[in-house]
Order: C-alpha cells, then sequence, then structure tokens
C-alpha cells in the first residue's frame, strides 16, 4: 500500500516539477511575434510597391502566414514563388497575373528635372523615401535606394517620372553563361537565360 | 647571398606549350608616338579616378590628369605631353567591350616632362633608408601604380597591411602563361630596377626576406638578377628562387605555396598569412617613382603571335591604340580578326584593335586560327574528372560546372567556387571542350549580383520600416498636440469663469502674489512637460524593442499621469495669469482709461510699430520679395493708426487744460472744438505732404493731384486757423 503511494506522490511531485519548468521555460524564453513572418519578409524583394494589394513586403508576410496565396509578387516573380514554396512546402503556383507581370529588368524611377513643379505628391508616394525635395522645389530621386516599385509614377500631376532600366556598368556587369556548342544554328538557339547580359 | 630555399609544390597545374621564345629574341623597344593616346580613367581594380583636366587643356608628361576617387583608386598622368584633346566615353579593353569615361591626349611630340624629382630630394634626407614607410606608400599612390602582373590592384592599398605582420616579401616573376614574356624581358633588362624596387619594398613591410620566385625557362632572367644582386655590394636577404615551370605558377596564391608552403585561407589575402606578393613590373615602377619620381605611364607589352611578322616587347604608352602596336610589329590582319589580351589562357579577346593599352596589358596575343583555332563546340561532360587533377584551387570543376549551368548557385557557393582563380586550366585539359572558366565567371557574375540584390533589400526594408515608424510618430505628435490645445482651451474657459469671483475676492492680494505664484506653477508645467517628453521617449524605445514590451503599459501609465498633471497645471496657470490681469485693471479702474499717459502710450506703441513696418519694408525692398506691396499697404494703414492715436492724445493734453479751466468757471467749448479740429488739419497736411514727397520720390504720375490736394488742405487750415482767431479775439 504504502509504495503504490510513494509511486502516486512521487509521480504527483514529478508533474509539479515538469509543469513549473514547463511554465517557466515558456514565460522565459517566449517567442515573440510570428518567427515564419520574418522567414518569409526575407524571401521578399523588399520593394514595398503594394502590388500584392497589402501596404508593404512586412504586411504580405504576415497575410501568407495566414495562409495567402504566395503568387501575389510581381517584382519577386517566380525566383521568389519557388523560395516561399520551398519554405512553407507547399506548391509553387504561377505568377497571378491580376498583380501585374514581372518586369524583365529592373528599372529605377527617374524625375526630369525641369518639368518637375515642387509638388512633393511623389516624396509622399515613396514607401522608401528614396526621393529628395521640398514643396514648391525641384525633386529628384536618390537611384542608390529607388526599389523601382512605380508608385510615384502614378501620383505625380505632371507625368514627370519615369521608370529607367538600371543602366549596366563594369561595376555590375559580368560573363554571360556559354551557350551550350549545339546550339550553332542561329533558329536553335534559346533565348538567353536569366540574369546574363549583352 | 643566397639561402637554400626548400620548394614546395601546388595540387594541379598543366604545362601547355610555351611559345615564348618567338618574342624574347629582340631586346625591348620604345614604340613609336601614336597620334593620339586614350587613357580610361579605371584601368585599376576599385573606383575610376575622377579627371582633373578639361578638354582643351595643355599637360606635360607625367602631370596628374586623373586623381583617384576613394581609398581603392589610383590617379592617372599623362604619358606625354600635348592637348588634351577631350574627355568623353570611349570603349575600353574590358571583356564587357563597354564604353567608359576616357581622357583623349593629342602629344605635341615634344614630350616634355614636368619637373620631377626622387622622394629623398623632395623630402631633404640624405639617406634614402630613412623614408618612412608611409611617405614612400603615398609616393607609390601618387605615382598611380597598379599590379602590372594583370589584376591592376592599386599597389600603395596592397602595401597597407594594416596590423599584419610582414616577414616575406615575394616578387612574382615566374610569368607563367605561354607566349607572354613582358616580365622576362623587363628582369633581363632592368633587373637592377627590380632589386631596387625590392629593396624599396622591404623598407616599407619591414619583412625579413624577400624571394623572387622566376620559372627555370628563364635562365637568362635568372642571371641578370644574380648579377643585379651581385651588384648590390652590400647585405641583403633578397634572394632569387628558381621554381619549376608549370602553369599557374604565377598564381600569387599558388606562387606562395611554391615558395614557402603557406597557403592563402579561402577569401583571404596573403598578408593574412604574412606574406605581400607583387609583381617584378610593379617593383620597376615603384624603383621609378621613389628615385625619379616617374609616375606609371608606360609598360612592357609583349606583342606576339603568328599574324606579327615583327614578335617582341614594346616600352610602350599608356594609352597607345592596339592597332598603332599591331602595325608596327607588321600585323597581317586574318579572315576572322582576333586579338588577345593577355595571355590564351586567362586573356580575352578584343572586340576591336582600336582600344588603348592599359596599365595591365601585359601581352597582346594576334594568333592565327591555325597556331590556335577557336573553340569547337562543346560537348557533353563525360565524368572524366581530368579537370579536378588540373586543378590548382584543389575545387572540383566538375561539380561546379553542374551547378553553375543549374544556376544552382547557393551549392556552388559552398563548393567555393570564389576561390576559383579563372586560371583555365580546367577547360585546357576537358576533353569535351566545355569552356569552365566562361560558366564559373558567369556564376560568380550571377551570386555577386544576388548578393548585391539582397543587401538592396535589406537597405530597403530598413528605410521602409523607418518611414512608418516615422510616421507613426508623427501622428501621436499630432494627436498629442491636439490634445494640449483642447486641454490649453478647456482651463481658458474655466479660468474665465472663476476669474470675476477670484478678481472681486482680493484683487489687490491676488495682483501682490500673482507673480510670483505664477513662476511657481509655471516651473511645475515646465517640469511636467520634460517629463513628458521623457517618457514618450521611453515609451517609444519600449515599442521599439520587444524585450522592454512588457513595461509599455508602465510607460503608458505613467504617460496618462504626466498629462493630466499638465492640464491641471495649465489651467492653474490660466487662472492664475486671468487673476493677475483682472488685479491691475481692478487698480487701474479708479484712473481714465482716456487719461493723456494712456492715450500717450498707445501713440507711442503705435510709434513703435509703423517703425519695425518700415523697416521691413525697407528690408523686403532691398531682398526685392514680393511682399513689397503688402508692406506698404500695411505701413499706410499703421501710419494712419500712428495719427488717429496722436490725435486722440493731443486732444486729451488741449482737452484737460481745457477742462480745468471749465472747472475753474471759463468754459470756451467753441474754442476748444475748432482747436481740435485745426490739429486734425494739421495732420491732414502733413500726411498729404507726406504722401506728396513719397510720390515725388517714387516719380509716380500722382504728383499734380496730392499737390492740388495737399493745396487745398492748407487752404481750409488757414481758414480754420483764421476762424480760430476770430474766436479767440471774441
Amino acid at each position: 500500500m504504502s509504495s503504490i503511494l510513494i509511486a502516486v506522490i512521487v509521480l504527483a511531485a514529478l508533474a509539479l516539477l515538469f509543469g513549473a519548468l514547463l511554465g517557466f521555460a515558456a514565460v522565459r524564453f517566449k517567442v515573440d511575434g510570428n518567427p515564419i513572418v520574418d522567414q518569409i519578409n526575407d524571401l521578399l524583394p523588399q520593394t514595398q510597391c503594394g502590388q500584392c494589394g497589402y501596404p508593404g513586403c512586412k504586411p504580405y508576410a504576415e497575410a501568407i502566414a495566414d495562409g495567402d496565396k504566395i503568387n501575389k509578387c510581381p517584382p519577386g516573380g517566380e525566383s521568389t514563388i519557388d523560395a516561399l514554396a520551398d519554405l512553407l512546402g507547399v506548391e509553387p503556383e504561377p505568377l497571378d497575373a491580376e498583380h501585374g507581370a514581372e518586369k524583365a529588368v529592373p528599372t529605377v524611377a527617374y524625375i526630369r528635372e525641369d518639368e518637375c513643379i515642387g509638388c512633393t505628391k511623389c516624396i509622399q508616394a515613396c514607401p522608401v523615401d528614396a526621393i529628395l525635395g521640398a514643396a514648391k522645389q525641384m525633386h529628384t530621386v536618390i537611384t542608390d535606394e529607388c526599389t523601382g516599385c512605380d508608385l510615384c509614377v502614378e501620383p505625380c500631376p505632371v507625368d514627370c517620372i519615369d521608370m529607367i532600366p538600371v543602366a549596366t556598368d563594369r561595376s555590375n556587369w559580368y560573363w554571360e553563361a556559354p551557350t551550350a556548342g549545339v546550339e550553332l544554328i542561329a533558329t536553335d538557339r534559346r533565348p538567353a537565360t536569366a540574369g546574363g547580359h549583352a | 647571398m643566397t639561402h637554400l630555399i626548400q620548394l614546395h609544390e601546388f595540387d594541379g597545374g598543366i604545362h601547355p606549350p610555351e611559345n615564348k621564345h618567338q618574342s624574347t629574341g629582340r631586346a625591348i623597344r620604345t614604340a613609336p608616338l601614336p597620334d593620339e593616346l586614350v587613357l580610361p580613367l579605371h584601368q585599376h581594380i576599385g573606383a575610376p579616378s575622377r579627371p582633373v583636366v578639361s578638354a582643351g587643356d595643355s599637360v606635360l608628361k607625367g602631370q596628374v590628369i586623373a586623381e583617384p576617387h576613394g581609398f581603392v583608386s589610383a590617379p592617372l598622368h599623362a604619358p606625354t605631353s600635348g592637348v588634351v584633346a577631350a574627355i568623353e566615353d570611349r570603349q575600353v579593353p574590358h571583356a564587357s567591350g563597354m564604353s567608359e569615361l576616357c581622357i583623349v591626349i593629342t602629344p605635341d611630340g615634344k614630350d616634355e616632362w614636368q619637373p620631377h624629382q626622387s622622394l629623398c630630394a623632395e623630402l631633404g634626407v640624405d639617406d634614402c633608408d630613412d623614408i618612412s614607410a608611409a611617405d614612400l606608400v603615398r609616393r607609390i599612390r601618387e605615382c598611380g601604380i597598379a599590379g602590372m602582373g594583370g589584376a591592376g590592384f592599386p599597389t600603395s592599398v596592397k602595401l597597407s597591411v594594416g596590423d599584419n605582420r610582414i616577414d616575406t616579401l615575394i616578387l612574382n616573376g615566374a610569368e607563367c602563361e605561354p607566349y607572354i614574356t613582358a616580365d622576362d624581358m623587363l628582369m633581363r633588362e632592368r633587373a637592377r630596377d627590380i632589386v631596387r624596387g625590392a629593396q624599396i619594398l622591404l623598407q616599407i613591410t619591414a619583412a625579413e626576406r624577400c624571394l623572387i620566385g622566376v620559372e627555370d625557362n628563364k635562365p637568362e632572367a635568372i642571371a641578370a638578377l644574380e648579377d643585379a644582386l651581385l651588384a648590390l655590394h652590400e647585405e641583403h636577404h633578397i634572394d632569387v628562387v628558381t621554381i619549376p615551370t608549370k602553369y599557374p605558377s604565377g598564381g600569387e596564391k599558388q606562387l606562395i605555396q611554391i615558395l614557402t608552403g603557406r597557403e592563402v585561407p579561402s577569401g583571404g589575402i596573403p598578408a593574412h598569412i604574412g606574406i605581400v606578393c607583387q609583381n617584378v613590373g610593379t617593383a620597376a615602377a615603384i624603383a621609378d617613382a621613389v628615385d625619379i619620381g616617374r609616375p606609371l605611364i608606360s609598360r612592357i607589352t609583349t606583342v606576339t603571335g603568328d599574324a606579327v611578322s615583327d614578335k617582341g616587347n614594346w616600352d610602350v604608352l599608356l594609352g597607345t591604340p592596339v592597332s598603332h602596336l599591331l602595325a608596327v610589329s607588321g600585323y597581317q590582319p586574318q579572315k576572322r580578326e582576333r586579338v588577345i589580351m593577355g595571355g590564351p589562357m586567362m586573356g580575352f579577346a578584343l572586340p576591336t584593335t582600336a582600344l588603348p593599352v592599359v596599365k595591365t596589358t601585359n601581352c597582346l596575343l594576334a594568333p592565327t586560327e591555325k597556331e590556335l583555332p577557336t573553340n569547337k563546340p562543346s560537348m557533353a561532360c563525360i565524368r572524366c574528372g581530368l579537370c579536378a587533377q588540373a586543378c590548382p584551387a584543389e575545387l572540383l570543376p566538375q561539380q561546379l560546372y553542374w551547378f553553375s549551368k543549374a544556376e544552382e548557385f547557393d551549392k556552388a557557393e559552398q563548393h567555393n567556387i570564389f576561390d576559383c582563380i579563372e586560371c583555365g586550366a580546367c577547360s585546357y585539359v576537358c576533353p569535351s571542350e566545355i569552356p569552365l572558366v566562361q560558366y564559373y565567371r558567369f556564376a560568380k557574375g550571377a551570386i555577386r549580383e544576388e548578393q548585391a540584390a539582397q543587401e538592396k533589400a535589406e537597405q530597403a526594408r530598413e528605410r521602409f520600416e523607418a518611414r512608418i515608424a516615422r510616421q507613426e510618430r508623427e501622428q501621436a505628435e499630432k494627436e498629442a498636440k491636439r490634445k494640449a490645445r483642447a486641454a490649453a482651451a478647456e482651463a481658458a474657459q474655466k479660468a474665465k469663469k472663476a476669474a470675476p469671483a477670484a478678481a472681486t475676492d482680493a484683487p489687490a492680494k491676488t495682483a501682490a502674489t500673482s507673480s510670483p505664484e505664477l513662476e511657481k506653477l509655471q516651473k511645475q508645467l515646465d517640469g511636467a512637460q520634460a517629463a513628458l517628453t521623457k517618457t514618450k521617449e521611453k515609451l517609444e524605445a519600449a515599442k521599439a524593442d520587444p524585450a522592454m514590451a512588457e513595461k509599455v503599459p508602465v510607460f503608458e501609465a505613467a504617460l496618462t499621469k504626466t498629462q493630466d498633471k499638465i492640464k491641471t497645471l495649465a489651467k492653474d496657470i490660466a487662472a492664475a495669469k486671468k487673476a493677475a490681469k483682472a488685479a491691475p485693471a481692478a487698480a487701474d479702474d479708479k484712473g481714465d482709461p482716456n487719461s493723456p499717459e494712456r492715450l500717450k502710450k498707445k501713440w507711442e506703441m503705435a510709434q513703435g510699430r509703423l517703425d519695425t513696418a518700415i523697416k521691413r519694408l525697407e528690408q523686403a525692398e532691398a531682398e526685392g520679395s514680393d511682399k513689397v506691396e503688402a508692406l506698404r499697404d500695411g505701413l499706410e494703414k499703421q501710419k494712419v493708426r500712428v495719427e488717429e492715436a496722436r490725435q486722440a492724445w493731443e486732444a486729451a493734453t488741449i482737452g484737460q487744460p481745457a477742462a480745468n479751466a471749465a472747472a475753474q468757471g471759463t468754459p470756451e467749448p467753441a474754442n476748444d472744438d475748432l482747436k481740435r479740429k485745426i490739429l486734425a488739419q494739421k495732420d491732414r497736411v502733413d500726411k498729404a505732404r507726406e504722401r506728396l514727397s513719397m510720390a515725388q520720390a517714387e516719380g509716380l504720375d500722382t504728383v499734380e493731384a496730392l499737390t492740388t490736394a495737399l493745396s487745398k488742405q492748407q487752404d481750409k487750415l488757414k481758414q480754420l486757423e483764421q476762424q480760430a482767431d476770430a474766436a479767440g479775439e471774441v
């Protein structure tokens, strides 16, 4: 009889001990926020363009974590969809055309400065504060910071903003992938693979 | 002094046909001056230099024409005297075939040097051994020296080794790539300069020894260097080391391994293992720079290949067009023109021969089709593994090939693709003739691009988050301001109600005590406001930092508490102010609000405002501001007010004696009235006069009208005066 009692007491004590331990760990090592959101956010291109329908990449990452589709990011394109599918263990889907098409080449905004009237509308639209200027002063784009999201083009009342392709210079040029030698006949050649530059 | 050096071996390597004898038959010749020199601003690794001359400027030989931009950069000098014809985009000798900014110089044929002197003379020291390393490195930087072996890394940057202690200096005279003999000929003919360069480099790096590594297929060069060392006649620690001929023993990491047995760690630089490695050509250029003050304006270039009849080495000015050099070497254009800059292993085919020779051009190879057949179509990889045996960097070229081809860049990176030195040994041995190196170059570029994109995305994310935070902060500030305003208004409302009671209660007492009380309250309010901002900051920080999240409610509670306190304080202050205001008013009530003193004050105040208005107007006129009109209007109005105030005062002062007189029992109401009228009229006359003078000064066309107005006013005044006189007589 006493052995049963001892067993019960010991088990109860152990249960209390581990319960306390787990409770302490749950408080002490509590993870704030959803870690998967950060992982998803790291895969998104951070253009903050809002083409997915959310006001920025982080909100879209949160939406994906809550079960939204992963094919709503045109700037990221196929590679981002593949990476997200990989991370979340879901099937990659083709890009949802409703949200726009993937750009062939990266672009940056360019303000035709003599046409700018200094309305600051583009400054307010820029999600990464990459436009410099003040009211009634000419504005200009800090190209290094521009993500090419197109958000400044629409609000401009005088249409003085162009999206121009990022120029290739020696700093970002690199060798093209060799074409397989058997495709020497012009009609056999496939279009150049992604990433190659002339 | 020859020490016994234990040689080591690196894995892999190949033995391609050397083809060096063709170009070593003749001594180095000086290339004739071309009609035009084209100097790209980006001849080195790092940031392009910035031009300091403009088109049309005359330049002397050795004059700086472009200055370095940033630390990893190098200046550029005029290779000969002449005129800057243009600074424009020209195609540059780069694998991309791109156009970049170049300075174009038309030589005047005089080849006139700008004054230059040795570093000893410049610093005024007797013994050149006394010069500090910093001075030497500065001179090397000023002379625009960049690695002449082919990479073009700025030498001064390479010599800035930081905290790494250097024990061995290595001069690279291996020149392992087929066809190239520029270093060989340099060592044969200018061994003394190379040894002198070695001494300077030893002085800079404070290394214990210097090893000059030369492949055993250059016996003449080795003999020349040995002679130069013998001729030193002093103790030295420089050794010429003969190493076996094998490609790519001239690779920096490979040569270090052969000579010292040490391996440069992956992603590291030789300085990390106590070694500095320089090309022999760089050493000779350093000797020239320090001892003569001659900047890097020319280099030795091999012109070889069966398509040129007169093969050999040329001392050629930087910027000389390749076509010019080929022309003087007897070049016969082939059916498929192909000129390679660099050697057959690592060089690249030039898109056109109009490109200039730059600091890194060690060889121009113009082969015939028979001599160096163009690449045949590549075949499938048969997994023979020859490439892995040939790789001097101990990589797995086959795996890298698959990963690069399939664009599995992360795997390529895991297989250390960035340790590939692009020597081309794998492509050379490949039986399927796969252009392996091109795959690796593509993969490296794509990975770098990806990394850059990643970095940019990270930056964009930070900026986006900063923007959101800023917007939230602004919103909160606005809200707080709005609340504060509402609270103040409420307080004022309450104070209004409370004030009459307080004033009737004890006006004198309040007047006496109000100001110290007010000050006290004000102080309290200031303190509370400071506390509020502090709490707000803390709250922001707590919100931003997840670790402090639990403290957010505490801070928020504190915030509301402080805000409440401020509100009550604001109320108190408003009440106190009201009371204080009410008190003097009550005290003054006895006096007449229209007493002459008060009126005078009013007038003076108005006059003060007028003065400031005039000043402002002057300022605005001086600045040509568009506010001038508005200010002028304001000024006119202010003048009117001043006049009114003055009249009121004058009337009061006159009225007072009159009143006194009335009190004494001699009332003269009519007279009094007249006097007032006269005064007013006088004012009007004055005003009219003022306006007239202003109009005259500005040359307005209203002058005539104003003149008549003035005379009319003057007439009226006379009439009034006459009336007054008449009344006085009565």
